[in-house]
């Protein structure tokens, strides 16, 4: 007989229990999940292979990830890297030699406005140097705990438009939930509606329209997610709004919970930010004790919510709304297939209402302020404000609430860009935009951003930033359907033949073609997204790829170097 | 229908039951539309191959996943690139392996294979990854052959034991994700369970230990028989009427890293032969011993890829002495069975010939070098991957009526397109 005696959503939890003890999961943890939980062991090895913070062999005492990220590589990555593995004695990917360090790259860690940046057991240290690595190493070594050492991040928040602010203003606790007295649930969903509120976590979607269709779908139980996983490499503005006012964005959710008839909510917090979560529950606990969270929610009544904060292990993925329910049932984070949107069926098959944290945020302040103030701001298609976060070249990295509408060239003055040349905007998913667009305007009716900015001068070198943005997508995609998977492991193989200095012209065709077949058949918005910035790049910057392949035409090197290709058999027979 | 509903399908208006998943209700209307991952009964489908992508409302969709709706305007067909799409897949999935056919047991069975001859993949488009995958001896009574799995994921839905415990499951993420077994699962498995989870397999993936060649050749799911498939044009007829002004054709032909089997099969023309002869002229080739170009050569035959040094010579000379180049075999396509070695750096496969084999002499051995012998490149490649090619023609060998038709296709402009059962990988 077999004892099952936790559900499933609780894998990840159970996962991150054992996984605190010693750093990784040996065959043992495996067999007693499997029997915890009643599923086979390749099960469990499934769901742990998947994260990249679950580790099977031993990771360290202490274990360290450093951010690859391009704004990390531009900010002194190679010499923070080779600091840790001289200190620590650590190569990258290993542990060192008496299990002291575990020392491993990850994909954006959030803190792009202070880079180099390093988790050590999940704590933040910033703007790493070389002396700052050995310090911190050498401090470990002799005893410190990783918490007392880190560093607290700055929030950097570096513009508002003063009067016009709507995000990052004073926070009164409880004052968009005090407006729940006086309305009824369709009547706050006409207020999102009203205000044009659309989805800040990148796609956009009306938020009014998707709070009035979960609300329709009847169900016994329904949920909202706050989606935190802000993976978008050079992303940041989730982390400072839950660092700066977590209790805005539990106050959004309770709204949403309210008008779609919710009574339970989690969010799912990506691993990186675990510093933030003890914060974040203390919140959910100063909020229950005055009676703003719970069984009876005193702004309203009869009206149950709670909130509990789930945290990820490692993979961009999981920020797809599917993937991240697939996440919560404690799944690999692969995105479902588009067959039920989750307000109908979404976390545990009920309606879920899933947003993103600035959109929570900004819906409470719909409330708080009124809908009418909103479409003050902004313009006709996207009113209100958007908080952008800035990294890269620039003197002023940082968070800077934007009015929708604004210039490109204006956002470049205020963060102080030396000398832009390239701008990502809405990250490697998003649009790769040259100088020449320095008027386009940051709005719906012209150019979304989703939060992303980062800002490189001609320094830079284009072809270093689309590797580094195709290894991420490579690394990250959930590797389900074929284009994704292996569509862009192909063009990372173009690409470094293109740094070889090996391509001509019809590769630079094939890389678009080819990035358009990813583009368009692939199954969620990671594949669909992940070649833009390299058609892009293809499309505004043909001075740096016209000098870079061979335009004549040969019908008789396809970029075969036969000095490269006999190398390896030179180096064997010389030994 | 108890709820009817009206779609178009290449501007063609149907009715079906609303709901209908979408591939269904194409494959009712009579409109053919290849899958690989769809299985009727894994419900929801998985659709994780991408390879019945249509054009629903003007977005590409995979079929498999798409539910019927009212007023659904859906194109199959109608658009080309569509059809360019859907190869496009297949031909990720070959370059994404490491797919020998000539040395897989599923070979002829295979669905994968059977897209490619169906949707006419001469070639991948995409340069082949050859990642070095394992070969999982450790289950009971299964092999799992990493090389060849499309991660279709039907074995993770479907292979289940008596007690509902999950046999395969997806691991890892990104380019390394592949399906993983478990052992102490497998060994409960029956072996009518075990057969069966082979056959769910798309691919040469799951093995079942003496069950994987049960089908002799010609008898396997895609050995269509010639006549049936209405393409075997006899012998006698495939040359003549003589076509263009008398001139004969110049022909070269080359083996590089090859096995000469492509060559044998040329020479399997038997008397056709010598229709042959009166058509064209041969230069440089292993079949007149001619062993420099003496003139301009209308059309190169090149099988194998390029091994070595001296191959790239000889293909780049081949290159500009011909006016057409056409890759025969696989070796020539993509580097075929000598690719094998692409899986292994150069160094280990060296050592493991010359230094540590059996026949080697402990003191003496040595990797062969000298300036006269040519250089060892780091990998096998393609022959596009050195030179312009215009024609491939796949097989392991092709036959030799599927080489002389494409050529004198390629050379008179006959009307001719190459029929099912001569369209082999093996
Ligand atoms: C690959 C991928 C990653 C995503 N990552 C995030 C994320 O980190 N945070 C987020 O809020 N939305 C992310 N999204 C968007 C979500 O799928 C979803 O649209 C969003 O959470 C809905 O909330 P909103 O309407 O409030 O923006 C991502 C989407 C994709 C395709
Ligand atoms: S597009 Fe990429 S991330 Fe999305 S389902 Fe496909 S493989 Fe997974
Ligand atoms: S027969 Fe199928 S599985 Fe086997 S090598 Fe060929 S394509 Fe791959
Ligand atoms: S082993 Fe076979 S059934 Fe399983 S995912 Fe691979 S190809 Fe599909
Ligand atoms: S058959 Fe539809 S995605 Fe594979």
């Amino acid at each position: 007989m077999q004892t099952i005696s936790l559900a499933r959503p609780q894998l990840l939890n159970a996962i991150w229990a054992m996984h605190d003890v010693k750093g990784f999961l040996d065959d043992n943890d495996i067999a007693q999940l499997s029997t915890l939980f009643g599923v086979s062991a390749v099960e469990i090895e499934g769901v742990v292979s998947f994260y990249h913070f679950f580790h099977r062999k031993p990771s360290g005492k202490h274990t360290i990830y450093l951010n690859n990220s391009i704004v990390s590589e531009f900010s002194g990555y190679e010499e923070v890297k080779r600091a840790f593995e001289k200190e620590t004695g650590a190569t990258i990917g290993k542990v060192d030699p008496t299990g002291t360090f575990g020392f491993y790259e990850t994909s954006c860690i959030g803190l792009s406005d202070q880079e180099p940046a390093a988790l050590v057991d999940f704590c933040p240290m910033t703007e790493l140097t070389p002396q700052k690595v050995k310090t911190i190493v050498s401090k470990l070594k002799t005893g410190s705990t990783p918490l007392s050492i880190c560093d607290e991040p700055k929030n950097n928040i570096r513009y508002t438009p003063g009067e016009r602010a709507f995000i990052l203003k004073d926070y009164v606790p409880g004052a968009a939930l005090q407006k729940l007295k006086d309305l009824e649930p369709m009547e706050v969903i006409q207020q999102i509606k009203d205000a044009g509120l659309m989805g800040m976590g990148g796609a956009f979607f009306p938020t009014g329209i998707k709070w009035e269709g979960c609300r329709k779908n009847a169900s016994n139980r329904k949920f909202v997610v706050c989606n935190a996983d802000e993976g978008e490499p050079g992303t940041f503005k989730d982390r400072v709004l839950l660092n700066t006012m977590p209790g805005l964005v539990i106050e959004g959710m309770a709204l949403g919970a309210y008008s779609v008839g919710a009574s339970e909510g989690i969010i799912y917090l990506r691993a990186e930010y675990r510093w933030l979560k003890e914060k974040i529950e203390q919140t959910l606990e100063d909020f229950r004790e005055k009676g703003w969270l719970g069984d009876h929610i005193k702004a309203k009544q009869p009206f149950s919510f709670d909130i509990r904060v789930q945290l990820g292990a490692g993979a961009y993925v999981c920020g797809e709304e599917t993937a991240l329910l697939n996440s919560l049932e404690g799944k690999r984070g692969e995105p479902r297939t588009r067959r039920y949107f989750p307000i109908e069926r979404g976390y545990l098959s009920k309606p879920t209402l899933v947003n993103n944290v600035e959109t929570f945020a900004t819906a409470a302040r719909i409330l708080e302020s009124g809908p009418a103030r909103m479409r003050e701001l902004g313009t006709k298609d996207s009113p209100g404000t958007k908080l952008i976060s800035i990294s890269g070249d620039c003197a002023k990295p940082g968070i800077y609430e934007i009015e929708w509408g604004m210039h490109l060239s204006e956002l470049l003055t205020l963060c102080e860009a030396n000398d832009p040349y390239y701008v990502q905007v809405s990250g490697p998913s998003g649009t790769a935009v040259s100088m020449k667009e320095r008027n386009r305007r940051l709005c719906k009716e012209d150019l979304l951003c989703g939060g992303s900015f980062m800002v490189f001068n001609k320094s830079r070198d284009l072809l270093q930033i689309l590797l580094n943005f195709n290894n991420f997508f490579k690394h990250e995609s959930c590797g389900i359907c074929t284009p994704c998977r292996a569509g862009n492991f192909i063009l990372n193989r173009k690409l470094e033949k293109l740094e070889l200095g090996l391509c001509s012209l019809r590769d630079l065709v094939e890389i678009e073609d080819w990035g358009a077949t990813i583009k368009q058949n692939s199954r969620c918005g990671l594949g669909q997204m992940s070649p833009n910035s390299i058609i892009d790049a293809i499309h505004k910057f043909p001075e740096y790829f016209d000098c870079r392949v061979d335009k004549s035409g040969s019908r008789l090197s396809h970029g075969f170097d036969m000095e490269r290709a006999v190398r390896e058999y030179e180096e064997a027979v010389e030994a | 229908m108890s709820h009817p509903i009206t779609i178009t399908i290449d501007g063609k208006e149907v009715q079906v039951e609303d709901g209908t998943l979408l591939i269904n209700a194409i494959r009712e209307a009579g409109v053919d539309v290849p899958s690989l991952c769809y299985y009727e009964h894994i419900d929801p489908p998985l659709g994780t191959c991408r390879v019945c992508t249509v054009e629903v409302n003007g977005r590409h969709q995979a079929s498999c996943t798409t539910l019927a709706r009212n007023g659904m305007s859906v194109v199959v067909h109608d658009d080309p690139t569509l059809h360019d799409t859907r190869k496009a897949m297949v031909e990720m999935l070959f370059a994404e392996g490491n797919h020998f056919c000539p040395a897989c047991e599923k070979s002829g069975d295979c669905d994968l294979q059977g897209m490619g001859y169906d949707l006419g993949v001469q070639m991948s488009r995409f340069p082949h990854l050859f990642v070095d995958r394992i070969i999982d001896y450790n289950p009971k009574r299964m092999v799992i052959e990493h090389n060849r799995c499309i991660r279709c994921r039907r074995c993770v839905d479907e292979v289940l034991t008596d007690d509902g415990k999950r046999v395969f499951s997806f691991a890892h993420r990104g380019n390394d994700t592949e399906v993983a077994i478990d052992y102490d699962q497998e060994a409960k498995l029956t072996e009518e369970q075990a057969v069966r989870a082979m056959h769910i397999c798309p691919t040469g993936s799951i093995l079942v230990r003496g069950k994987s060649l049960a089908r002799p050749f010609g008898e396997r799911k895609y050995d269509i028989d010639g006549a049936h498939a209405g393409g075997n044009v006899p012998m006698e007829k495939m040359f003549a009427p003589k076509v263009g002004n008398g001139e004969k054709k110049v022909i070269a032909t080359v083996s590089l890293a090859g096995c000469f089997g492509c060559h044998m099969s040329m020479l399997d023309l038997d008397m056709g032969i010598l229709d042959l002869v009166d058509l064209v002229e041969f230069n440089k080739s292993p079949l007149t011993d001619i062993k420099e170009f003496t003139k301009r050569v209308d059309i190169g035959l090149i099988e194998g890829g390029c091994c070595n040094s001296e191959n790239v010579h000889v293909l780049r000379e081949f290159r500009r002495k011909c006016d057409i180049l056409v890759s025969v075999g696989e070796c020539s396509i993509w580097g075929g069975l000598p690719a094998m070695r692409n899986m292994v750096p150069l160094r280990e496969c060296l050592e493991e010939a010359y230094l540590h084999s059996f026949t080697s002499e402990n003191e003496a051995a040595i990797i062969p070098h000298h300036e006269d012998i040519p250089k060892i490149l780091d990998k096998v490649y393609a022959c596009s991957e050195v030179v312009d090619i215009d024609y491939y023609i796949p097989g392991c060998p092709p036959s030799a009526n599927h080489i002389w038709k494409m050529v004198k296709n390629i050379l008179f402009g006959a009307e001719y397109s190459v029929v099912y059962p001569e369209f082999k990988y093996d």
